[in-house]
């Protein structure tokens, strides 16, 4: 009898610990992506991360720091992108990297919440920074490449078109989801005279190219750039071409990966979450992105300010260690 | 305190000299340690006699008064808060004559014919009296920096500062020589001679020949170097202790050794003694082999630890802490840091199932992280690439083998053949310059080149005390030539160049380290994490800041 009261005063514990179960997370996340569209998937994911941590009755600091990278886990597993795991991960980092010396667990965790909100108040501002430093690189009657459907890119764009210069853009229409359709829409209603080629068209149209602008959904340690597939090739050709390549991303992106080569990218990147789940084989799978190594790149344009590739690992060390 | 009985004996006893001479000789020749009394003894005599060469010049008596004049004015104020100070003085001395030959020599014929004698002196006494005011000027401000300044420009701002270059490759520099031969004879260390005719482009460096060891030159039993520290070095020059880490870690054991045996002579601080004890020991190491990078490292870090023992410390207790200083550099920057670097790069998924891996030679830390590798389970087979002379690949074949891997063995002329079959290349470091370049041994950065060429990833393990602060471009202005008969003997035993001495036009060239751009390096494993080559400075900054 002793034995069946300690089973079910376990199952009561449990339970009880499942303050925010998964469910909840992954509807209050879709929730933050549907309210503002215009969000980073990252953004959302750390708004997430801190209504867990507000709702959160641990006992433990340790405890709540293994909720909060579960809790991360289970957003990975909705939207699989790289930034969502790099963001989780930097929330994380940073609102441990005070002193938690106080007594009151209760205490610690305000300090935790509102660190964290400081947090979210940085990265809100990230996107007009990256523009702010990179609309001075588009030159009057420049002629942009970009790649597949960016918010960041297009912060960029809107700043230049601001400030009245005169630009057109080609977009690739970036296949499986024609994402690059979305992006010639959006340009469109800016007036700037826009133009979707094709993902094999990229060698043909280089020529009468400038500069290439993409975003990313990550950039690693090595200064290289994790994105939609289709930019490995057009960092390629470009180098060829002796264009410059630029990449616009927020610092939140960097993530701790140091791929050597496409192989070297985890798979749990490489496909969407659906397909992760329900696919049987995954070779047979068209992977969604690519790793662009870091001797490709021209320069990155992030809120930490202009870095070149080789920079992003000083950056890296002093956000990490 | 050395310097003030210097001083005060310098005045009173000039004639002494000859008489003491004899009996310094025999204490050389007998290979006892000079006594302090008799090693300032020979720096005096040593100064006399670059005085009475200086007395034949022409301005040589202008000289004569401007050195005696701060020598004395030092002698009487010769009190501990100007202990410092009065070392610059009798060496900012001659450097101060020097310098004003040329001021009073660009003076001298150019006034002559119009000032008299009495003008003259006058001109002397006045800068003599300006270059006093200056010297007490700078006793009051620098104080300790003078000592360090010593090589650099005295008072008069004419001569711009020059950088002092290592005396290991100025080899074809004959003051340089000198100096050096004159330094080891005051540590009583033999001078090693050069073997051999020396390739053009790399006359600027030592070469040595294995059959002359260092040893054969020094007098049984040797009281001057420690008998730990003479099987050491007899040990670097015959190449039985080889490989960066191997020779670090013997170092510092027989440095624990000379430790446990060492007691503070009376009134001397066991923080400045042991230093000075160490000097001729690493002059003697140095002769043997020249020092790697990482032994300079070690050797920075336990004159650090020494001198930094409190002078209130009882000897046993700042003996046994020096030991488990030591004891735990080895462990924390050797020992654990390979197994970080074997950790972080199986977790890390550099090491993959199907993979091929390419390695160079012997490197101890890439062996133990394929070892680990293969023990987690991993499946993945090797490369060994090998090259002469020293077939070192043949050691690490033999260990990976011994494990269980599959293994393949070629030589280096066969690298491009086996290349598209590679899937990663592991090499080792023997250094890792500030610049982000590579030291390894040779060979090293054309298999890097080559793997570049195939688009296989290079990976570069190395622990951070390997980290140096040099920067170099190139494999010629610092690398190590080893014995050039090792090239005589081929696969088949037969030597058709036993006779390269008698051909005047030619050389043999058996270098031993060479230098990769950080290009050809995709990534560098330590035991901080994975960081790309150019962001070595960034940890060497970290690590002064540490510091």
């Amino acid at each position: 009898e002793n034995k069946e009261t300690n089973k079910r005063m376990k199952e009561k514990r449990r339970k009880e610990k499942i303050t925010f179960p998964t469910s909840q997370l992954v509807e209050y996340f879709r929730d933050q992506m549907r309210k503002d569209p215009d969000m980073a998937s990252a953004v959302a994911a750390i708004r997430t991360l801190l209504e867990f941590l507000k709702r959160d009755k641990g006992e433990t600091i340790l405890g709540l720091r293994e909720s909060l990278t579960s809790a991360t886990d289970c957003l990975t597993g909705v939207d699989s992108s790289v930034a969502v795991s790099s963001g989780g991960e930097l929330f994380l980092r940073f609102i441990s990297l005070t002193s938690l010396e106080h007594q009151d667990l209760s205490r610690c965790k305000k300090v935790m919440e509102e660190r964290g909100e400081l947090f979210l108040e940085k990265i809100s501002m990230s996107r007009t920074k990256v523009a702010k430093l990179c609309h001075t690189f588009i030159k009057d009657g420049a002629k942009i490449l970009t790649h597949s459907y960016s918010r960041v890119v297009l912060r960029v764009l809107e700043k230049a078109a601001a400030e009245k210069k005169r630009f057109s853009v080609y977009v690739t229409e970036s296949q499986p989801d024609a994402a690059g359709q979305h992006m010639a829409e959006a340009l469109r209603k800016l007036n700037v005279p826009v133009t979707v080629v094709l993902d094999a068209a990229v060698g043909y149209v280089l020529e009468k190219v400038d500069l290439v602008i993409v975003g990313a959904e990550g950039v690693v340690e090595s200064g290289g750039i994790i994105n939609k597939i289709g930019t490995y090739q057009m960092a390629l050709c470009s180098k060829a071409h002796n264009k410059p390549f630029y990449v616009v991303a927020e610092s939140f992106k960097f993530v701790r990966l140091y791929p050597l080569n496409q192989q070297d990218v985890p798979e749990k990147f490489k496909y969407k979450a659906d397909t992760l789940k329900t696919a049987k084989n995954l070779s047979e799978e068209h992977p969604i992105i690519d790793y662009t190594p870091p001797s490709l790149i021209t320069l990155l344009f992030t809120d930490l300010g202009v870095l070149t590739p080789s920079a992003v690992s000083d950056e890296l060390i002093k956000l990490y260690l | 305190m050395i310097n003030n009985l210097f001083l005060s004996s310098s005045v009173a006893c000039v004639t002494d000299g000859p008489g003491r001479k004899d009996e310094i000789e025999r204490a050389k020749s007998e290979g006892k340690d000079l006594t302090k009394e008799e090693k300032q003894r020979l720096r005096k005599e040593k100064k006399q006699q670059k005085k009475s060469k200086e007395k034949k010049d022409d301005k040589a008596s202008q000289e004569n008064e401007k050195e005696k004049k701060p020598v004395t004015s030092a002698a009487p104020a010769s009190q501990p808060p100007t202990k410092p100070t009065m070392q610059k003085a009798p060496s900012a001395v001659p450097a101060t004559a020097p310098v004003s030959v040329p001021a009073s020599e660009a003076s001298g014929p150019a006034d002559k014919p119009a000032k008299t004698k009495a003008e003259l002196k006058a001109e002397r006494r006045a800068r003599q009296e300006a270059e006093r005011a200056s010297k007490q000027n700078k006793k009051g401000e620098t104080g300790q920096q003078a000592t360090t300044s010593k090589p650099k420009a005295p008072p008069s701002d004419l001569q711009p500062v020059v950088k002092r270059l290592p005396e290991h490759i100025q080899v074809d520099n004959p003051d340089v020589l000198k100096k050096l031969a004159k330094k080891l004879e005051r540590q009583q260390i033999p001078l090693r001679l050069d073997y051999g005719y020396k390739v053009s482009l790399f006359s600027h460096l030592h070469q040595y020949s294995r059959k002359a060891p260092l040893t054969q030159q020094l007098s049984i039993p040797s009281t001057v170097i420690h008998p730990a520290i003479v099987r050491l070095g007899l040990q670097y020059s015959h190449g039985i202790v080889a490989g960066s880490n191997a020779r670090s870690v013997a170092l510092l054991h027989a440095f624990k050794q000379v430790i446990r045996d060492y007691t503070t002579p009376p009134n001397e601080e066991l923080s400045r003694d042991l230093v000075n004890k160490l000097k001729p020991y690493i002059s003697f190491l140095n002769q043997c082999r020249p020092l790697s990078a990482s032994m300079g490292n070690a050797i920075k870090y336990i004159k650090k630890e020494i001198s930094n023992i409190p002078s209130n410390c009882k000897e046993e207790e700042a003996k046994s802490k020096l030991l488990n200083d030591i004891e735990s550099y080895i462990n924390e920057k050797i020992i654990l840091a390979g197994v970080a670097i074997a950790k972080c790069a199986i977790e890390k998924q550099k090491i993959s199932d199907g993979d091929v891996i390419l390695v160079y030679g012997c490197s101890s830390l890439v062996n133990h992280i394929l070892c680990e590798a293969f023990e987690k389970s991993r499946k993945f087979r090797v490369i060994v690439v090998d090259s002469r002379p020293r077939l070192e690949g043949k050691e690490a074949l033999r260990r990976l083998v011994q494990k269980g891997i599959s293994c393949t063995y070629v030589l280096i002329s066969a690298v491009s053949y086996i290349l598209p079959e590679v899937s990663k290349v592991f090499l080792g470091a023997h250094a890792l310059l500030a610049n982000g370049y590579v030291m390894s041994r040779v060979g090293t950065s054309q298999i890097a080149l080559v793997a570049k060429a195939f688009n296989v990833p290079v990976l570069v393990c190395c622990e951070t005390y390997k980290f140096c602060d040099r920067v170099q471009t190139d494999s010629f202005v610092s690398n190590e030539l080893d014995d050039p008969d090792d090239l005589i003997v081929t696969r088949k035993g037969t030597t058709p160049l036993e006779g390269w001495q008698n051909e005047s036009s030619l050389g043999l060239l058996n270098l031993v380290y060479d230098v990769t751009p950080p290009d050809f390096v995709d990534l560098v494993i330590t035991e901080l994490g994975m960081i790309p080559c150019t962001s070595v400075p960034v940890v060497l900054r970290v690590k002064n800041v540490d510091q």
